[in-house]
């Protein structure tokens, strides 16, 4: 390590389990913030165009499900990232694969956590425009959905890449 | 900046837009007037308009039915979309419709002042003022008996109080002076939307300023071309024109010099053609600049 006093040893004598929290933390929170955001989108204009074309309700509810799966995707991250935590002995928790680890997992955390921020906002945005097309002409509805669907493939990446991370964070083995 | 107002935009304004484009789809459409054409009499428009989104206005109508009725209707259509529109809309919406239902205020004071002028009853009045322009203490214009009680009175408390700064005056009511007071009112009215409107910035800035612009100019024509050959003086009509619009300041010196029509439409060509070569002139300005040109020549002819 580099001299006495820098920013590089400084982050390096975080503990890695700080890391690890708050890698989790994001995984859920921002997944969430961004299922809450695309959901308050669709359904703001969904309510709207509803009220003269009710037809719409039951067919644009598809909007909300591929939002709410964004949520879900942060939620399974999350669990399987806790999983991945183990306690190590005091003179191990400095040690290199440690910091690996907690790395490791905090990466993940944010990948899914910012994948899925953008994933929801994309899916609500498209999904009030589909509610407020789908109201004039329903034939456009399901040529909208395919966008749609393209749009929650982004949110999948993310969850395929966090969880490629997180099998990367082994803890050193607890006997010496 | 655009592109990211989608992020935030459906918070205040989400419920509202889906409303507007649902009220769009309710329009008459090109059929539907093919069919009011063929109609023989005012019942078989009632039929017909009782297939459309006005249906449920008329249908209540008793068998000999009016064209005022019928107007009133479907007028009220568009009052009870508008005022729901009202109620859901927050600052700065809110603000902004409201702007619009002043123009109708003005309109409506003038009538009921010109009315009561003319010693017609109050109550016939105020059932021929527009709905959207309605306010509490209407029916007291009606005793004012110059401009200064009519703002002492009743016009102080409506949001029509800033636009009476520059045609308080003691004289008695006219039709000279309500038709100046009108065009006054107008006047401080649109210059104070247009700021209004240059506050958000964006697309409310960029689409109102060219409406308004329009609305502007077509008042400058219009007060042009109505007070050639009365005694209103040159400054007098100078001062009544608006201070923005395409015609602002260069066409307003040209149109107050105007004496007859054909100098009036020689220097509004002239301007126009100008201004539509002007790299700020947008395609809807142009194109709604072609529409006063086919006033001036009916008036014309």
């Amino acid at each position: 390590m580099s001299g006495s006093s820098s920013w590089s040893r400084a982050l390096v004598l975080i503990s890695p389990y700080t890391f690890s929290a708050v890698g989790i933390a994001i995984s859920i929170g921002v997944s969430v913030l961004g299922a809450a955001w695309g959901i308050h989108i669709t359904g703001s204009s969904l309510i709207g165009a509803a009220i003269k074309a009710p037809r719409i309700t039951s067919k644009n509810l598809i909007s909300v499900i591929f939002c709410e799966a964004v949520a879900i995707y942060g939620v399974i991250v999350a669990i399987i990232l806790q999983t991945k935590l183990e306690s190590v002995p005091e003179s191990k928790k400095y040690a290199p694969e440690s910091l690996r680890a907690g790395f490791a997992i905090f990466a993940s955390g944010i990948i899914v956590g910012f994948a899925n921020l953008v994933c929801g906002l994309c899916v609500g945005i498209i999904g009030s425009s589909c509610a407020l097309s789908d109201a004039q002409n329903s034939s456009l509805f399901v040529k909208i959905l395919v966008i749609e669907i393209f749009g929650s493939a982004l949110g999948l990446f993310g969850v395929i890449v966090g969880i490629i991370m997180s099998s990367q964070a082994t803890w050193p083995a607890k006997t010496a | 900046m655009y592109g990211f107002e989608a992020l935030t935009f459906n918070i205040h304004g989400g419920y509202l837009e889906a409303i507007v484009r649902g009220h769009r789809s309710g329009l008459l459409t090109a059929a539907d007037y093919n069919n009011l054409c063929q109609c023989e009499t005012l019942d078989d428009i009632k039929m017909h308009l009782s297939a459309t989104e006005y249906g449920p206005y008329l249908q209540n109508e008793p068998s000999p039915l009016h064209t005022t009725t019928i107007v009133e209707k479907c007028t009220l259509k568009l009052v009870d979309e508008y005022k729901h529109m009202l109620c859901q809309a927050t600052e700065p919406l809110s603000t902004f419709l409201e702007y619009i239902t002043y123009g109708h205020m003005i309109d409506n004071v003038v009538l009921i002042v010109t009315g009561t002028l003319h010693e017609r009853d109050v109550q016939e009045l105020l059932e021929k003022c527009h709905p959207l322009g309605m306010f509490d203490s209407i029916a007291t214009l009606a005793v004012a008996q110059n401009m200064h009680e009519l703002y002492r009175l009743v016009l102080v408390d409506t949001p029509l109080a800033p636009y009476f700064s520059e045609c308080i005056t003691s004289e008695d009511l006219d039709d000279m002076n309500i038709e100046i007071m009108r065009n006054t009112l107008y006047k401080a009215y649109l210059e104070d939307f247009y700021k209004f409107c240059q506050k958000p910035g964006g697309a409310t800035a960029e689409i109102m300023s060219d409406l308004l612009a329009f609305e502007a100019d077509r008042r400058a024509v219009n007060i042009t071309i109505n007070s050639i050959g009365t005694e209103l003086t040159r400054d007098d009509r100078r001062k009544l024109y608006s201070n923005f619009g395409l015609l602002y300041p260069y066409g307003h010196e040209e149109l107050a010099a105007c004496e007859d029509i054909d100098q009036c439409v020689c220097h509004y060509l002239f301007q126009a053609k100008e201004i539509c070569r002007s790299p700020s002139a947008s395609p809807s300005v142009i194109g709604s600049y072609a529409i006063p040109w086919e006033m001036l020549m009916s008036w014309h002819s």
